[in-house]
């Protein structure tokens, strides 16, 4: 079953075309990254799929219902979380928060508590239940949003940059939860998000939006393929080594500091990280290494350059 | 059974308000203060009437007492109405804070959420001096106490109370609109108010009219009590004073009709 | 004295971007206008004299100065300064070269100015068309007006600015601030004028600054107060708005030793 469904979706302000006949949709399970650079469309979709806003022409179905004459329903059935903006309580305690959803979607107060329990052990979030939303740290905040939005099990859940300004470990501790909560639940997933490594970890397929228009539809290997967008594996080296100028799948980029660290870019779909670690660290002695990811507004930019419309 | 299901049916709007009255009370010394506040606005409201009964005997008709009585009606309409949606006028901070979208994704009438979504606890200061000066003008005015007249009171309350709301409502509706102009509403709102407290006899014609049918505040509490004291208004017959409630309702049927139209404009508008 | 001058265009300008503020602003000065000249002709009419002073004419340009000056004289004070002792951006205040209570009160001689243009008279106008009103007497009386409403702005500027400066010393000033509000608006001689006050209450607003921030420039320009009393009129405000600024150089000097000796 289809839990997103949209046709010909068109939608103007004013005399711009924000969104141009987008057609696509998202199977129940599925999750996706809805990726494209700011003022592509990202935010107009994700309004109209939750009912805030109306199309101008087309067709879209969310859960199967339309969300502008049956918003109460869909809303039942969908969780929401818009990045910068909270949907908590910011002057109470964050269990008052849970209580008072608990409440709007009309879940019993065993319910909501058993629910809140669970998530609040898997986010790891128990200190913080008496602290009022306002004194919360970001991370914290964004974890907490996150939980309310899953309260009351939605088949969907909606993601508009859940990252945006985390820090590394806040980031981490926020995509492993939702990696669980998706085996556990099956919740399918539609992310917004400017950063790659939140695609990677959560997302199998990626819908790319460039100027109101679906430009890719695909795995996230097939568009870093379509586009030439390849990651780097940058090593740092014991000794100035020589360039590695032979190691199978991979192609040096450049060579810093005599050769102390050196950046080889590799086709993920030839070979992998640990292949290509092997290979070097039988020769070498690495000593560090971190991967660097293709930039959403780079791949945004060559599929544009790709489409022919630059 | 039946009952159950309405207690459900409005338990989430109980906890919402449940919250509301909870944050306020955290700040127990600000909270106070507030109430104080809204008790010296309400003093100063009565002082006008007063300071003017100091120069005048009768205004628009009016002795002190039957002033007092239309002062006392008003201000307890307009403060409950004012506790309880007065901030739906604050609509373009809500939207502004992104607040008006997290409502379109609860399951919940977005005019219920906004409603609900705040209880100005402080304004009982102002509705106490409103009570008391009810108690000051029921006691010294001369009525001829009925079953009826006492229906009349509760009548008049509640139908008052719908009308400022129904205002309140409007001006959120119309705010949709306005954003950056909101203060237009505040013209019959807080203005809708400052006539309501007045004798209707002072005003000239077009006015009286305007206040009657456009913006039905004569019926919050000069009608009623008109009839409550059994004075002489050949504009404000007695049975006129049962028809409040169908004020508040054409009041309500308009208010609706602004709030349908503002949502439509944002939801096409995109905010 | 450039600097004063360019801080006041500044706030001119920063207001008069909010144009359909300033007509929903006079829309709904002009609604209270209604009422209020209704409430009092009709009080005039019982008394059958005029009272305190006022006759009808006289009455009407009571409402409709009033309404006009009322978005102009900052009656309900202002939070800016409040936020930024609380903040600790006042010290960025006190690096500049402009002393902050002159910066300040350029800012909302500006605000003032564009109210008055945008907001006061064409309420005025509407008035002056729909009812019968007394214009100011004789051309004395308009300067003296003019002068007097600038005074009005400074005087009430320069009380919210003290106001705002307490918080320095205290966690939590909205008392104080709703007080100097509630009082302020109901002796000011915005309701109703301050002649038609019981004589204790009269006597009690005289004494206060908060005539001064309306009721004299209105008395002027209403033609009330005439002649010789002109000049005492516009004294008592020179004297409110000399001492609430002296005051408030006092307060600002207190704040500054304060927050040099907690470092902020």
């Amino acid at each position: 079953m289809s839990i997103i469904e949209t046709r010909d979706l068109v939608r103007d302000f004013k005399k711009t075309r924000a969104l141009d006949r987008m057609t696509f949709s998202v199977e129940a399970g599925e999750a996706v990254g809805y990726i494209g650079a700011n003022g592509a469309g990202k935010s107009t979709t994700i309004k109209m799929l939750t009912g805030i806003l109306k199309p101008t022409s087309g067709h879209v179905r969310t859960c199967g219902l339309d969300p502008m004459r049956q918003r109460v329903e869909v809303a039942r059935r969908i969780g929401v979380v818009f990045g910068q903006r909270s949907q908590l309580w910011w002057d109470l305690p964050l269990r008052d928060s849970f209580a008072i959803l608990g409440a709007v979607h009309r879940m019993d107060e065993t319910a909501t508590r058993a629910r809140t329990d669970l998530l609040v052990e898997q986010l790891e979030m128990g200190p913080q239940l008496g602290t009022a939303v306002r004194s919360l740290s970001l991370g914290q905040r964004m974890r907490a949003e996150i939980a309310a939005a899953l309260l009351h099990s939605p088949e969907l859940l909606i993601l508009d940059e859940p990252t945006i300004g985390l820090d590394v470990l806040s980031k981490q501790r926020l995509r492993e939860f939702l990696v669980a909560e998706r085996q556990e639940q099956g919740t399918t997933l539609l992310l917004t998000t400017h950063d790659m490594g939140d695609i990677e970890r959560l997302c199998d397929r990626v819908l790319v939006v460039d100027h109101g228009r679906l430009a890719f539809d695909g795995t996230l290997t097939g568009l870093a393929g379509t586009v030439g967008a390849q990651r780097i594996l940058v090593i740092d080296l014991a000794q100035p080594t020589p360039d590695l100028a032979d190691v199978p799948g991979a192609t040096l980029v450049e060579s810093e500091s005599d050769g102390l660290r050196q950046r080889l870019s590799f086709d993920a779909e030839a070979t992998t990280v640990a292949a290509v670690l092997a290979h070097v660290s039988s020769r070498h002695e690495v000593r560090d290494l971190t991967i660097e990811e293709p930039d959403i507004e780079d791949v945004v930019r060559r599929i544009y350059a790709a489409s022919g419309r630059g | 059974m039946a009952e159950t299901t309405l207690s459900q049916r409005l338990r989430p709007y109980r906890v919402l308000l449940a919250s509301r009255a909870r944050a306020q009370m955290q700040y127990r010394a600000s909270f106070v203060t507030d109430i104080l506040g809204t008790v010296g606005v309400g003093l100063a409201e009565f002082a006008e009437v007063w300071v003017i009964f100091h120069n005048v005997d009768v205004l628009g008709g009016l002795d002190f007492t039957a002033a007092l009585l239309v002062f006392a009606l008003s201000n307890l309409a307009f403060s409950l109405a004012d506790m309880f949606v007065g901030h739906l006028d604050q609509l373009p901070r809500y939207i502004r804070a992104g607040q008006v979208d997290a409502f379109y994704v609860r399951p919940l009438p977005l005019l219920a959420q906004l409603m609900t979504s705040d209880l100005s606890l402080r304004r009982v200061g102002r509705l106490s001096v409103a009570l008391v000066a009810l108690g000051v003008a029921l006691t010294t005015a001369d009525i001829a106490w009925s079953p009826a007249t006492v229906a009349l009171i509760v009548l008049t309350v509640v139908s008052g109370t719908a009308i400022f709301s129904a205002l309140f409502t409007a001006a959120g509706g119309l705010q949709f609109f306005l954003v950056d102009g909101a203060e237009f509403t505040n013209a019959f709102t807080y203005g809708g108010s400052y006539a309501a407290q007045q004798s209707q006899q002072v005003f000239p014609d077009p006015l009286r009219i305007f206040w009657t049918f456009v913006v039905p505040t004569a019926f919050v509490a000069y009608i009623p009590a008109v009839a409550i004291l059994g004075l002489d208004d050949p504009l404000a017959p007695s049975w006129l004073a049962w028809l409040t409630p169908v004020a508040g309702l054409l009041a309500w049927g308009i208010a609706a009709t602004c709030w349908r139209l503002g949502t439509r404009h944002y939801q096409g508008a995109g905010g | 004295m450039k600097t004063f001058w360019l801080l006041l265009r500044a706030g001119f300008r920063r207001h008069s971007t909010y144009r359909l503020a300033l007509l929903a602003g006079m829309t709904t000065n002009s609604v209270f206008g209604f009422i209020r000249a209704s409430i009092l002709l009709a009080a005039l009419a019982s008394a059958g004299t005029a009272i305190g002073g006022y006759d009808a004419p006289t009455t009407i340009a009571f409402v409709w100065w009033g309404q006009a000056l009322l978005g102009t004289v900052n009656l309900w004070g202002f939070a800016e300064v409040k936020d930024r002792v609380r903040t600790g951006d006042i010290a960025v205040d006190f690096l500049r070269p402009v002393d902050p209570q002159i910066a300040y009160l350029a800012g909302d001689l500006g605000r003032a100015g564009i109210n008055l243009i945008g907001r006061g008279v064409p309420a005025l106008l509407l008035g002056a068309l729909l009812f019968d009103m007394a214009w100011p007497p004789s051309a004395v009386s308009w300067a003296a007006g003019a002068v007097s409403i600038v005074l009005a702005v400074v005087v009430a500027f320069s009380g919210n600015f003290v106001i705002n400066l307490l918080a320095f010393w205290l966690v939590e000033i909205r008392g104080i601030t709703l007080l100097w509000m509630i009082t302020g608006g109901l002796l000011c001689g915005l309701y109703l004028p301050v002649p038609w006050f019981p004589d204790w209450l009269r006597t009690i607003a005289n004494w206060s600054p908060f005539p001064s921030m309306l009721q004299n420039p209105i008395d002027i320009l209403a033609g009330r107060v005439v002649g010789h009393d002109i000049a005492s009129a516009v004294g008592v405000q020179v004297f409110w708005a000399v001492a609430l600024l002296a005051l408030g150089q006092v307060v600002l000097r207190a704040g500054r030793r304060r927050l040099e000796v907690q470092g902020g």
